[in-house]
C-alpha cells in the first residue's frame, strides 16, 4: 500500500500559505494573535495616557470611545482566543500521541477566516472610523441611529468571519481528541491542558452560534432596516444583551479554561510531582464549563429583569467559585511538598494563583446583585476582569509560551530575561489595576474619555498609567526575548525541562512533520513520567515502524477567508458585485475541495530523521 | 493509510466509517449539528420574543395559509424519506438506486423551495415585508434562515450526485453521501420545530 503520491511541496511564502500541518498553523496563530495582542496593548497604552491627569485632551472622545472599542474586541477576539489556539494547534495532538489533528484543511481554514476578519476589523481605523459602541455592542447605541458611520459594520462582519474560523477550529478540536488519541490514552489520562481543549472547544461549538444569530441579526437592522433591536418597529433592545452574554459568558470560561490547564502542567511539572486531585480537576473543568451557560444575565443585573431572575443568576454566578476553588487548592497541594524548581515558565504559573484568585474574589462580590448595582459601570468592573483576564489568562499564556516554546521553535527562551518581562509585567500589571479598584468604589465611570479634578481620582490614576507601561516595557521584553533567541542554534533536546510528564517531552523539539515515527502505547496518566520511573528509556511503540500518511497542502482555506473577506466589504458598503464575487470564491473553493481528492502523500520509514526510532 | 487500502477493493461493510476519516467526518459532522441546533435555538428565542410585534402589518392568523405550509411539510418530510433510501442504497452497495433516490430528494427539496419563495411573494403582497415589524423581520430570518440551508443542502446534494456518478461509491465519497443525509434530516427537524412554532401557534395563538 505504500505507493506514494507525487505531490507538490511548497517552500517559502507559499510554504506558510498552503501549510495545514498542525505545528505550522499554531505558529500562524501566535504571529497574528501577538501581532494583535501588540495593536490592542497599543490601544491601552493610549488609553492609559488619555487617564493620566484630569481633564486631559490627549485623544478626542470620539477617538476614546474607538480605542476603548477597539481595545476590548481585539483583545477578546483577536488577540487572546488565537494564542490560546496557537497553543492548543501546537500541543494538543502531541499530548494525546496524534500524528496530524482531524480535520487539517478545515484547521487551516479556520487560522485564515480568523485572520482575515481580525483585519477587516481592524481596516476600519483607514476607513472612516473604528467602530465605537464598547466591545458589548449594545443596541440602541450600535443601531443605525446612533452609529451612523460604517464603524459597527466593520465589527459585526469582522466578528462574524473570525468566528466562523473560531467554530470551525472548534470543531477540529472535538475530534481530534475524540477520535485521534494513541493506544492506551483514554479520557481520564489525558493531561490537563487537553482536558481544558476540549472543554474549551466545546463550550466554543455551544456558544458562538448564539453570538452568529446576534451579529447577524444586528447586521440585518443595520443593513437591510430590520426590526430585531429598533423599539419603534416593535424590536427589543434588550434581546441583544441576553443573545451577546448567552455567547459572552461561557466565551470568558473559554478563555481562562486553557489558562488553567497550561498552569496545571507547569505546576506539576516543577513540582516534580503529580498534579494534586487530577480527577477533581477534570470534573471541575467540566462542572465550570456547563455552569457557564447559566449566568448569563449577571451582566444584566441592572436591565430590570427582576428579583428572582437576579437572585436565581446570583447564586448561580456564586456556584461558580467552587469548582474553581477546587482547582486552586489543587494547584497549591501540588506545590506542597514539591522540589519546585522556578523557571519564568512555572513563576507566571505561581504568580498567576493569588492574582486570579484576587479576580475570583472581586468575581463574587459582583456576583451579589444588590451590591452590584453600586460597582455597575465603574472602575471596579474594569479591574474586576482585567484581573482574571490578564491576571489569569495573559499570565497563563506568558506561562505556556515560556514552557512550550522550546517545543515549538526548538530553542529555549533565554531565563534571565524571562525573569525581567515577568517582574515587570506582574508589578506593572498589579499597579495598573489593583486600585482601580479603588477608583471604582469612589465612583469612577468606566467607558469615560475625562474624569474632573478634586475628586480624589487624580493620583490614583496616574499610579494607573505608570503601571501600564510598565506592563508594556514587560511585553517589549519577550519580544527582545524572541528576537535574542532566533539568533541562537536549535539546541533543545526532547525534553529541554528534563522533568517532562506528558507525550509531547518524548520526540524531538521542534516536533517532526509526523509527530512520531511509532504512535506510542500509553501506560498511565502522566505518560512519560510512568516510563521514566519505570526506569524505560523513552515511549514503547505500539506499532511497528511504516510509512506515514500526510494531508497534501492547498491554498483553497487562504482563498475560501479572502473570498468571504471580499464579500464582508461587499456587505458593508452595499456592493452587491463584491458580495457575488466573494461568495462565488467561497463556494468555488468549496467545490474544489469536495471535488478534487486529497489523496496526500507517504513518508517512507527511511525518510524519517528521527533518532532512536525502535524497530 | 487505511484510506488507500479500500479505494481499490471491494467496499467495506459500513463503507461511510471504514476509514479513519470517515469515522472523523460523521463525528464532526454531528458536533456540527450540534452548533446548527444552538444557532436555530436562538433563531426560534428571537422569534417567540418578538412574534407578538405585529404593529400596521397582517397579524400571523390573517397571514398564515396552512394549506401551503402543509404541502410543504409533506414534501420536505417526504424528502427525509428517500434520503434515508438514499443511505439505505449505500449500503447494499447499489449505486444506480442511491443516485435515483438522491435525485428525488433534490426534486422534493426544489419543490418545497419553489412553494416557499411562492409563499413570501404572496406575503410581501399583503403587506408582511422584512422591514414592516420586529415579527416580520424575525419571522423572515427564522423562516429565511432554514430557506438558506435547504438551497445549500439541495446545491451540495446535486454535487454528490455528479461525483457518485464520475467516482462511483468509494470510502471516501460515501461519508460525504451520509454526512449530506444527516444534514438533510436536521433541516428537516428544524422544519417540524417551524411548523409548530411559527405556524400552528401564528394560526391559533
Amino acid at each position: 500500500m505504500a505507493h506514494a503520491h507525487e505531490v507538490k511541496r511548497y517552500s517559502g511564502l507559499m510554504d506558510w500559505l498552503t501549510t495545514v500541518d498542525h505545528k505550522k498553523i499554531g505558529i500562524l496563530y501566535l504571529i497574528a494573535g501577538g501581532f494583535f495582542f501588540l495593536i490592542g496593548g497599543l490601544e491601552a497604552i493610549l488609553i492609559r495616557i488619555q487617564l493620566w491627569k484630569p481633564l486631559n485632551n490627549f485623544v478626542n472622545p470620539d477617538t476614546y470611545n474607538q480605542l476603548l472599542t477597539m481595545h476590548g474586541t481585539t483583545m477578546i477576539f483577536l488577540a487572546a482566543m488565537p494564542v490560546i489556539f496557537a497553543l492548543m494547534n501546537a500541543i494538543v495532538p502531541l499530548q494525546i500521541g496524534a500524528r496530524d489533528v482531524a480535520f487539517p484543511f478545515v484547521n487551516a481554514l479556520g487560522f485564515w477566516t480568523f485572520f482575515f476578519g481580525g483585519v477587516l476589523l481592524n481596516i476600519s481605523w483607514f476607513a472612516g472610523g473604528a467602530p465605537d459602541a464598547g466591545w458589548t455592542s449594545y443596541v440602541p447605541l450600535a443601531s443605525s441611529t446612533f452609529s451612523e458611520g460604517e464603524g459597527v459594520d466593520y465589527y459585526v462582519i469582522g466578528l462574524q468571519i473570525a468566528g466562523i474560523g473560531t467554530l470551525v477550529g472548534g470543531i477540529n478540536f472535538l475530534v481530534t481528541i475524540i477520535n485521534m488519541r494513541a493506544p492506551g490514552m483514554s479520557f481520564m489520562r489525558m493531561p490537563m491542558f487537553t482536558w481544558s481543549a476540549f472543554i474549551t472547544s466545546a463550550l466554543i461549538l455551544f456558544a458562538f452560534p448564539a453570538l452568529t444569530v446576534g451579529l447577524v441579526a444586528l447586521m440585518f437592522d443595520r443593513i437591510f432596516s430590520g426590526n430585531f433591536f429598533n423599539p419603534s418597529g416593535g424590536g427589543n433592545a434588550v434581546l441583544w444583551e441576553h443573545i451577546f452574554w448567552i455567547f459572552g459568558h461561557p466565551e470568558v470560561y473559554i478563555l481562562i479554561l486553557p489558562a488553567f490547564g497550561i498552569i496545571s502542567e507547569i505546576v506539576s511539572t516543577f513540582s516534580r510531582k503529580r498534579l494534586f486531585g487530577y480527577s477533581s480537576m477534570v470534573f471541575a473543568t467540566v462542572l465550570i464549563g456547563f455552569l457557564g451557560f447559566m449566568v448569563w444575565a449577571h451582566h444584566m443585573f441592572t436591565a430590570g429583569l427582576g428579583p428572582v431572575a437576579n437572585a436565581l443568576f446570583s447564586i448561580a454566578t456564586m456556584l461558580i467559585a467552587v469548582p474553581t476553588g477546587i482547582k486552586i487548592f489543587n494547584w497549591l497541594f501540588t506545590l506542597w511538598g514539591g522540589s519546585i524548581r522556578f523557571t519564568t515558565a512555572n513563576l507566571f504559573a505561581v504568580g498567576f494563583i493569588p492574582t486570579f484568585v484576587m479576580g475570583g474574589v472581586t468575581g463574587v462580590m459582583l456576583a451579589a446583585a444588590p451590591a452590584d448595582y453600586q460597582y455597575q459601570d465603574t472602575y471596579f468592573v474594569v479591574a474586576h476582569f482585567h484581573y482574571v483576564i490578564v491576571g489569569g489568562l495573559v499570565l497563563g499564556l506568558f506561562a505556556g509560551l515560556h514552557y512550550w516554546w522550546p517545543k515549538m521553535f526548538g530553542r529555549m527562551l533565554s531565563e534571565k530575561l524571562g525573569k525581567w518581562t515577568f517582574w515587570t509585567f506582574y508589578i506593572g500589571f498589579h499597579m495598573t489595576f489593583l486600585i482601580q479598584h479603588f477608583l471604582g468604589l469612589l465612583g469612577m465611570p468606566r467607558r469615560t474619555w475625562t474624569y474632573l479634578n478634586g475628586l480624589g481620582f487624580n493620583e490614583m490614576n496616574l499610579v494607573s498609567t505608570v503601571g501600564a507601561f510598565l506592563m508594556g516595557i514587560g511585553t517589549l521584553l519577550f519580544l527582545l526575548n524572541i528576537i535574542v533567541t532566533f539568533g541562537k542554534p536549535k539546541t533543545a533536546g526532547n525534553d529541554p525541562w528534563e522533568d517532562g510528564r506528558t507525550l509531547e517531552w518524548s520526540i524531538p523539539s521542534p516536533a517532526p512533520e509526523y509527530n512520531f515515527a511509532q504512535t506510542p502505547l500509553v501506560r498511565g496518566y502522566d505518560a512519560l513520567w510512568k516510563e521514566k520511573t519505570d526506569g524505560n528509556n523513552g515511549m514503547t511503540p505500539a506499532e511497528p515502524l511504516g510509512p506515514i500518511h500526510m494531508p497534501s497542502p492547498s491554498i483553497l482555506p487562504f482563498f475560501m477567508a479572502l473570498g468571504l473577506f471580499i464579500a464582508g466589504f461587499g456587505f458593508m458598503y452595499r456592493n452587491w458585485i463584491a458580495v457575488a464575487v466573494g461568495m462565488a470564491t467561497v463556494f468555488l473553493c468549496m467545490i474544489l475541495r469536495s471535488v478534487k481528492d486529497d489523496n496526500g502523500f507517504h513518508i517512507e520509514p527511511d525518510e524519517l530523521h528521527d533518532k532512536g526510532v525502535k524497530a | 493509510m487505511s484510506a488507500h487500502s479500500h479505494i481499490d477493493g471491494e467496499l467495506p461493510h459500513e463503507p461511510e466509517r471504514a476509514t479513519l476519516e470517515g469515522r472523523n467526518k460523521v463525528l464532526g459532522f454531528w458536533l456540527f449539528l450540534g452548533g446548527e441546533t444552538v444557532l436555530f435555538g436562538t433563531l426560534f428565542s428571537v422569534y417567540l420574543s418578538l412574534r407578538g410585534q405585529v404593529l400596521d402589518g397582517p397579524p400571523a392568523y390573517e397571514l398564515f395559509k396552512l394549506w401551503t405550509v402543509a404541502l410543504a411539510t409533506f414534501l420536505l418530510l417526504t424528502s427525509s424519506l428517500t434520503s434515508v433510501f438514499a443511505v439505505q442504497a449505500l449500503h447494499r452497495n447499489n449505486v444506480k438506486s442511491l443516485i435515483n433516490w438522491l435525485i428525488v430528494t433534490v426534486f422534493l427539496g426544489l419543490c418545497f423551495l419553489g412553494l416557499e419563495i411562492y409563499e413570501f411573494i404572496e406575503y410581501v403582497k399583503e403587506g408582511h415585508k422584512f422591514t414592516t415589524s420586529a415579527f416580520s423581520t424575525s419571522f423572515y430570518t427564522l423562516v429565511g434562515f432554514h430557506g438558506a440551508h435547504v438551497a445549500f443542502g439541495i446545491i451540495w446534494i446535486s454535487m454528490l450526485i455528479a461525483q457518485v456518478k464520475r467516482k462511483g461509491l468509494t470510502v471516501v465519497t460515501a461519508p460525504k453521501v451520509y454526512v449530506a443525509s444527516m444534514y438533510w434530516h436536521f433541516i428537516d427537524v428544524v422544519w417540524v420545530f417551524i411548523f409548530t412554532v411559527v405556524y400552528l401557534m401564528g394560526k391559533v395563538g
